[in-house]
């Protein structure tokens, strides 16, 4: 085996015993993260086992069309072990962001793991990749971000999608989509693709979807737009605290209004919460500080796909193209149905002159037998 | 006694059973069930300002309304499925063959049929017994409009049920890439049923109006009246019996 060959990798927990972590605090970040990821509670300690046993999975980070909001978010998620856990030399053996090399040895470092951990490593990517003008707008160390994807895709265990931009484009991908960003998903095929999509997505989810890859060495169940279903199963609507306010009927008019100030349900203010699957409500951001919709603003959908073309911020239902500027559906529905009553009324008078025969002749005929039913 | 028989002008009609009752029945559940759907859709889509200065726990309107959309759309549904069940098993007139097209007279005669009685290019009416050629094609669009709303209505709502049946719907919003898009086209659809209720109630008493055949009542009963000579034309040998 050429596992055998090479040094022994040390666990998560020698490494984070070695940077002063105490028993306590592991297990502490055990028992969070299982809970996070929905196990029951006996998972905490599947987790801890793993971690305790299994040596360190390579990780290689590539950062293409983004703005890095995803390695952002996940620096901050609420336990430092999450970020220590991935984020320092321990794992991550490329990462644009936040690998201390530079230039020619941050490439020659990466491509040593991809030698040396050939079909272990795990591939995370952080942004889309730009079809356009044979790929130009996105180069780096002078290769095309899609040779790069296609190379480190080639020796990976599994890949994950950080963030929208890799889960489905996001806000490059969205139309007239200059670039023609294009969503991981659709350029490797035949590898385990996990999207956590978000803009960015949830620090503990991010973390959670990495300690399943570690802890039981498979990827988690997914739904079906490739999600995991342990944190994009339920809607935001579903966990929103101001739900009751919806139940109730009481709802913002308007971001300056009374409705608002009290607390009132979004949703006539555009809040995609009933359309978007993801864990907000529940998890919140942060430190569990605050998510969008605690914050007097409506839910953006940014977990859902192609969400920036998914029609307006502020209003439930999207314009119709090519009837004007503010064509709603409900608009041209009322248009439709002015119209059709117009149609009928020419129709009917129409009747009345066209079968004008057929007509009197029923009405006669009735008379007739009216006057005879009298003579009787 | 003067019997109609009697004038040159009179009418001898002939009833004939069309519409059975599980397919009237069909028909008025269906009718209420779209004007519910359509009632608290408007609502859902677009629900009314109302300003309260009560707590919200002293309210569940809202709720109440999407209540009775979800019963509503429960009973659309398997009253569709049923009226697909009936459409094998009814008579000739609620048969399938009356909806989807499968040879060129069926065309013919839709064409027919627009001619007679939307550009009236013609003084006199058909003599069409259950449904019109024309009718038929359009109940058959408003079925794939009935299946629309289920797999997109039910697409909608699977994520908040554990029960089986919604979750059957499951596979829907991936495929059209989340609810954005469903909630759009579910939108969208309602006019069509909206539209077509408007024109079909028209349709209903130009019929009944022009050819005098009981086209309303035929809904509450399921008697037609046909001319005694267009049923003799049509089932030769077949004599009335005394």
């Amino acid at each position: 085996m050429i596992t055998e060959t090479k040094p022994r990798r040390a666990t998560y927990y020698e490494e984070l015993s070695d940077k002063g972590y105490s028993r306590r605090d592991f297990m502490k970040f055990c028992t969070m993260i299982a809970a996070y990821m929905g196990l029951q509670s006996s998972g905490a300690a599947q987790v801890a086992k793993a971690l305790e046993t299994k040596p360190r999975v390579p990780v290689i980070w590539l950062h293409f069309q983004e703005c890095t909001c995803c390695s952002e978010s996940f620096i901050r998620s609420s336990h430092p072990i999450v970020a220590d856990i991935i984020l320092d030399k321990i794992s991550l053996d490329y990462s644009e962001t936040l690998m201390a090399a530079a230039g020619f040895q941050a490439e020659e470092a990466m491509h040593k793991t991809m030698k040396d951990y050939h079909g272990e490593y795990v591939l995370c990517v952080e942004g889309s990749v730009p079809y356009g003008a044979d790929g130009v707008y996105c180069m780096i160390g002078g290769k095309t971000s899609l040779d790069i994807l296609k190379e480190a895709a080639e020796g990976a265990k599994a890949v994950i999608c950080w963030g929208s931009c890799a889960s489905n484009g996001c806000v490059q991908a969205a139309k007239p989509n200059p670039t023609q960003a294009t969503p991981i998903h659709k350029i490797i095929k035949g590898k385990p693709i996990i999207k956590v999509p978000g803009c960015p997505p949830i620090g503990e989810v991010m973390a959670g979807t990495l300690v399943h890859l570690l802890t039981f060495g498979t990827i988690p169940e997914l739904d079906g737009i490739g999600r995991p279903k342990a944190f994009y199963s339920k809607r935001v609507h579903d966990s929103c605290y101001r739900r009751p306010y919806y139940d109730a009927g009481l709802f913002v008019e308007a971001f300056d209004d009374e409705n608002a100030k009290r607390g009132y349900c979004l949703y006539k203010v555009g809040c995609k919460g009933p359309s978007t699957y993801n864990s907000c409500g529940i998890m919140k951001w942060n430190n569990g500080t605050s998510y969008p919709i605690q914050s007097g603003h409506g839910c953006f959908g940014c977990s859902e796909e192609q969400f920036w073309d998914n029609g307006p911020i502020y209003a439930r239902m999207p314009n119709a193209g090519g009837f004007g500027i503010e064509a709603s559906a409900d608009k041209i529905g009322m248009t439709a149905l002015g119209v059709t009553a117009a149609g009928l009324a020419v129709h009917a008078v129409a009747t009345n002159l066209r079968k004008h025969k057929v007509v009197e002749d029923l009405i006669e005929e009735g008379k007739q037998s009216e006057q005879e039913l009298k003579q009787d | 006694m003067n019997t109609a028989a009697t004038h040159s002008k009179a009418h001898m009609l002939r009833r004939v059973f069309v519409w059975e009752l599980p397919v009237r029945v069909y028909h008025w559940i269906n009718a209420l069930c779209i004007l519910g759907l359509i009632g608290t859709g408007i609502i859902i889509g677009n629900p009314p300002a109302i300003l309260s200065g009560k707590e919200a726990y002293a309210f569940f309107w809202f709720g109440t309304v999407r209540f009775i959309h979800f019963v509503a759309a429960y009973v659309f549904m398997f009253n569709f499925l049923f009226r697909i069940y009936w459409g094998f098993v009814g008579n000739k007139y609620a048969s399938w063959n009356n909806f989807i097209p499968t040879n060129k007279q069926f065309f013919s005669d839709m064409w027919n049929v627009i001619k007679t009685d939307i550009f009236m290019t013609k003084a006199e009416t058909n003599h069409s017994i259950g449904h019109n050629r024309l009718a038929g094609f359009i109940y058959f669009l408003t079925f794939i409009a009935f299946a629309i709303q289920c797999l997109t209505g039910f697409g909608l709502y699977s994520a908040t049920s554990d029960w089986w049946l919604p979750s059957m719907f499951t596979w829907v919003p991936p495929l059209f890439g989340g609810d954005f898009f469903l909630r759009v086209v579910h939108h969208w659809a309602m006019w069509f049923f909206i539209l077509f209720a408007v024109v079909h109630v028209y349709l209903v008493f130009y019929h009944d109006y022009v050819e005098g055949r009981g086209e309303i009542s035929s809904i509450g009963g399921g008697w037609k009246f046909i001319d005694e000579e267009v049923f003799n034309k049509n089932h030769p040998g077949n004599e009335p019996k005394k």
